[in-house]
């Protein structure tokens, strides 16, 4: 059987940062994903990475910026160590080969980013996620003696022993369909978001909360679900993300009136206030009848007063998208957008090392929550979420290693208890639903109710309907029988995963009653300090979520009214 | 827009049970615009769950679904319904695995046991200039801008699939890891480069071994230019560090670049001696040359049969216009009157369109860079070149 000192799930920036730092710590490391690494949907990370490089910034003001972004439900302490550590990071990215562009000092070129004071997003192009990973996966092929990678090994649930600690996995190799347990001494969740619960949203296929879900089943508490973040800038018909790199350069934002409307709710950062707000605001101009486009559903964003030359070198990703997925030249007419799911603040409870409250049982990136985003993350601070706290749980996971034994744990129970699962999915009768109507029906309803806007009754028939599909997604059939790359039984796991996240999600965005960063309730439009400047826990109760709190950890700045 | 009707007949294949490869046919109803992803998934949903196919973005930056579509190698999420239906026999919408790569099922292809190998061949890391700075290395903006065009490459195998060389030298490292091996070649981080671009030169399956078919750049959907890099590769060894490698490509490429010089077109009787004893009259007559075109006899007389050359002005010449000849002249004179090299980039550069309308938008539509507009310049027009490295 194999055995590591430290198993990664998930290949993305979080989970192959982890790998190269456990490595490099001396640890046995093997690193598995359902997919190839540059595969991970990191690799549609846009815009850039922030940290506070520039010799007249300070990473006090990163650090401030993002508690306020967060509407100072981000936890102080691990702000302060994301935004000290970032450029430490960012020039240690720079020595592997990131490609980051210059300014005419050859130093690395900033661009301005939401909800930022100051000019400190480093990027390449607008495929910064894309040359990162590619860029960590070149120091994986280097270091392939040392880093097992597991390529297209699908994760069916984590491995406990009788006091609760994390002993390892049970994964299908997707290629040849067999089943095996992987022993470690720990294991780092490292497997992203759960975008897809939403329809549209601009995450991947595959970003269907597996670590959430295998987390949150295995008896750890998710935290911050509520807090879904829109996207200001997406693809009407298919959700496909523009980046905000865009508004970085200095592309407008118009309603039909051809107005930047922006002027009203944020006047000085006008299309460079925080997500939230920014989405918010689209929402309601949307919602009052100056949008843009068929229903006037949209919104346009107008990069034509971006130089050309500057959006054909800086921008080249969405000139592309733009002209392949909307038949629009943006260099030449505006683009008509709309707010879209694309990330979740919420995840897996860790610390400031990665560590969940399971012994032997870390998370990193989009899968944890810190919470170092809390109630509404900036843009450009995810792929530094990644990196950092996806290095301390490598560095800490190999440290630990150094100091417990190999778990001894007889994984033949739950490997059975995996195998009759997928067995028991493909002998399913064909009646009742397929696995693609329920997952559509569910990105409809979240998509509907726990948006943008949300309030009681929209949430309370969000929770019904999720509750009802857990039913229905108990007796759904698939079509192949096989073993070779049965992606159709892997579809029917992944829906069990999203409609536990759907739930833990809905549980909390009901129980926070006021309104926050991404969750604008309009029962409780007021945000409410006194009552609810905590962190929402939900954990599983025998098969109900049960809903608990945290306190929000303070250092140095205290909550104020947040005016962009 | 209204939904519409769109046959897609793909190619399946079912490892477990036995059978050959075999067609099956799904009717799908979505917009003209949507993409053949989207079409897949919709027959996937509806019809056939098992259907095999790796995609997870849906906006041509994960690399994941790349087919073959209507016998073009394409990303199912980057070509349209409309687009495809176009170029389909039968109204039939065609969807095959890649070339080049075993099929594992249906759709998914091995790109581990050709593509990955290929890319790892290539030494695909960066190998750091010492001493490492305590910051960021000070590098040119442009050449920053230069090495993102192949840092754009997603990986996605379209251009191993469709690369003819491979085809027929499945051992040929290929355009994708050949492209991933400019962007350490062009990269003024890196301290390998001369024993980098000598690696790939004297391996005869190298950067030599590319046939210049252009395959690789029409099927590139992210503009990546495989060839074009490879074409770097080639000019840097041999321009910038004068490589001669053993596979005597050098030569061959400068017999091709003078005889056009000096004839207009290619001469052919003049090929093998000026590859291999150089543009002089003693070089005629090179040992070498001789067991070439020995060895070379069956394909001539293939060749001959089959009506691709002339005998007469094989042997003697083609004899063009003066007027002809003096403008091919000016092509050179121009070329390779210039300071600087210019490489295509695609990033540093603006698209093609800029050279058909520079005054589209008078403030913003006229690209800065020198070259970058209307001159009429064969292979290698476009902005500069900054990072050859001297």
């Amino acid at each position: 059987m194999p055995a590591h000192d430290v198993l990664i799930i998930g290949a993305g920036l979080a989970g192959q940062r982890a790998a190269l730092a456990a490595a490099r710590a001396g640890a046995s490391v093997a690193i598995m994903s359902k997919v190839h690494p540059v595969r991970s949907h990191s690799v549609a990370a846009a815009g850039g990475i922030n940290a506070a490089i520039s010799v007249d910034d300070d990473w006090r003001s990163h650090a401030y910026d993002t508690v306020k972004g967060s509407d100072y439900l981000g936890d102080q302490d691990a702000i302060e160590i994301m935004c000290s550590e970032a450029p430490a990071e960012v020039m240690h990215l720079e020595h592997m080969g990131v490609t980051f562009h210059r300014n005419d000092k050859g130093e690395l070129d900033l661009r301005a980013f939401g909800g930022a004071s100051m000019k400190r997003t480093a990027y390449v192009a607008d495929i910064t996620g894309q040359a990162l990973l590619h860029v960590l996966y070149e120091q994986l092929m280097k270091h392939h003696e040392t880093v097992e990678l597991l390529e297209e090994w699908f994760t069916l649930s984590l491995l406990t022993d009788g006091d609760g600690r994390c002993c390892g996995v049970v994964a299908r190799d997707v290629r040849s369909g067999r089943i095996e347990a992987f022993m470690a001494k720990n294991v780092i969740l490292a497997c992203g978001g759960a975008g897809q619960v939403y329809k549209p949203t601009t995450n991947g296929l595959i970003v269907t909360g597996d670590g959430i879900a295998l987390a949150y089943r295995a008896g750890a508490p998710l935290m911050d679900m509520e807090m879904v973040q829109y996207h200001p800038t997406c693809l009407v018909e298919t959700g496909i993300l523009i980046t905000e790199g865009a508004r970085g350069e200095g592309a407008h934002l118009l309603n039909a009136k051809g107005e930047r409307f922006m002027a009203s709710s944020a006047p000085n950062k006008m299309e460079l206030a925080s997500r939230d707000v920014v989405s918010r605001a689209e929402q309601i101009e949307i919602n009052e009848g100056r949008g843009v486009g068929p229903g006037g559903l949209g919104i346009h964003l107008d990069v034509t007063v971006v130089p050309r030359k500057r959006t054909l070198e800086a921008l080249r990703e969405i000139v592309n998208l733009g002209r392949d997925f909307a038949g629009v030249d943006i260099t030449r007419e505006p683009i008509t957008i709309r707010p879209g799911q694309h990330y979740i603040m919420g995840g897996v409870k860790t610390d400031v090392e990665g560590r969940t409250p399971i012994e032997g049982l870390y998370a990193a990136g989009e899968v944890a929550c810190v919470s170092v985003h809390g109630g509404n993350r900036l843009g450009a601070n995810s792929l530094l979420d990644t990196l950092i706290f996806g290095r301390r749980a490598g560095e800490h996971a190999a440290a630990r290693a150094a100091a417990v034994a190999m778990p001894q744990l007889d994984a033949l129970p739950q490997l059975r208890r995996d195998a009759a699962e997928i067995e028991q999915i493909i002998a399913r009768p064909r009646e009742g639903r397929r696995v693609s109507e329920i997952k559509d029906e569910l990105g409809e309803v979240m998509n509907r109710h726990v948006a943008v806007f949300r309030d009681e009754r929209g949430l309370q028939t969000a929770a019904e309907t999720v509750a009802r599909l857990k039913e229905e997604a108990a007796r759904a059939w698939i079509d192949d029988r096989g073993t070779v790359f049965n992606q159709d039984v892997l579809g029917a796991i992944e829906l069990g995963f999203m409609l536990d996240c759907a739930e833990a999600t809905v549980a909390a965005a009901i129980e926070r009653k006021e309104s926050r960063g991404a969750q604008f309730r309009t029962d409780f439009p007021e945000r409410d300090d006194q009552e609810w400047l905590k962190h929402i826990d939900i954990s599983l109760n025998g098969d109900v979520p049960q809903v608990g709190y945290s306190p929000v950890t303070f250092t140095q700045w205290q909550p104020e009214e947040r005016r962009y | 827009m209204s939904v519409e009707q769109f046959k897609l007949r793909m190619r399946r294949y079912n490892p477990e049970s036995g059978d050959a490869p075999y067609w099956d046919e799904h009717t799908v109803e979505l917009e003209p615009h949507r993409s053949v992803l989207e079409g897949i998934l919709q027959a996937r949903d509806r019809f056939d769950g098992s259907i095999g196919i790796r995609c997870s973005c849906r906006q041509a930056i994960c690399g994941s679904c790349g087919v073959r579509i209507n016998g073009e190698p394409a990303l199912a999420c980057h070509t349209h319904l409309e687009a495809a239906v176009r170029g389909a026999r039968e109204g039939a919408i065609e969807i095959e695995p890649m070339g080049n790569m075993p099929v594992i099922k249906d759709l998914i292809v091995d790109m581990d046991a050709v593509h990955w190998t290929k890319v790892r061949r290539v030494t695909p890391w960066l190998i750091n200039k010492q001493p490492v700075p305590e910051r960021e290395y000070l590098v040119d903006h442009d050449s920053m801008v230069d090495v993102t065009q192949t840092m754009a490459c997603i990986q996605c195998g379209a251009c191993v699939s469709d690369c003819l060389a491979m085809e027929v030298d499945p051992g040929f490292i290929g355009p994708a890891a050949l492209a991933k091996a400019y962007r350490f070649v062009g990269d003024p981080r890196d301290d390998r480069q001369f024993e980098r671009l000598n690696d790939l030169a004297q391996d005869p399956q190298g950067i030599f071994d590319c046939t210049h078919c252009f395959r690789c750049v029409e099927a590139c959907p992210k503009d990546v230019d495989p060839m074009g890099q490879i074409m770097r590769l080639r000019r840097i060894a041999t321009s910038d560090y004068q490589i001669v490698d053993r596979n005597n490509g050098r030569r061959h490429e400068a017999a091709f670049t003078t005889l056009v010089r000096d004839y207009g077109l290619n001469h052919e009787a003049e090929l093998l001696p000026r590859s291999y004893g150089g543009n002089s009259w003693f070089g005629k007559f090179a040992p070498a040359a001789g067991k070439e075109l020995l060895s070379s006899l069956p394909v001539i007389v293939k060749g001959l049969l089959r009506g691709k050359f002339n005998p007469k002005t094989a042997i003697f010449g083609h004899k063009l216009r003066k007027q002809d000849l003096d403008a091919v002249r000016a092509i050179y004179e121009k070329v390779e009157g210039r300071e600087r090299r210019y490489e295509l980039n695609l990033y540093v550069t603006g698209s093609d369109e800029d050279a058909e309308a520079p005054d589209a938008k008078s403030e913003t539509g006229t690209p800065s860079e020198p070259g970058a507009t209307n001159e009429q310049v064969p292979i290698a027009s476009g902005g500069a070149e900054e990072s050859a490295g001297a």
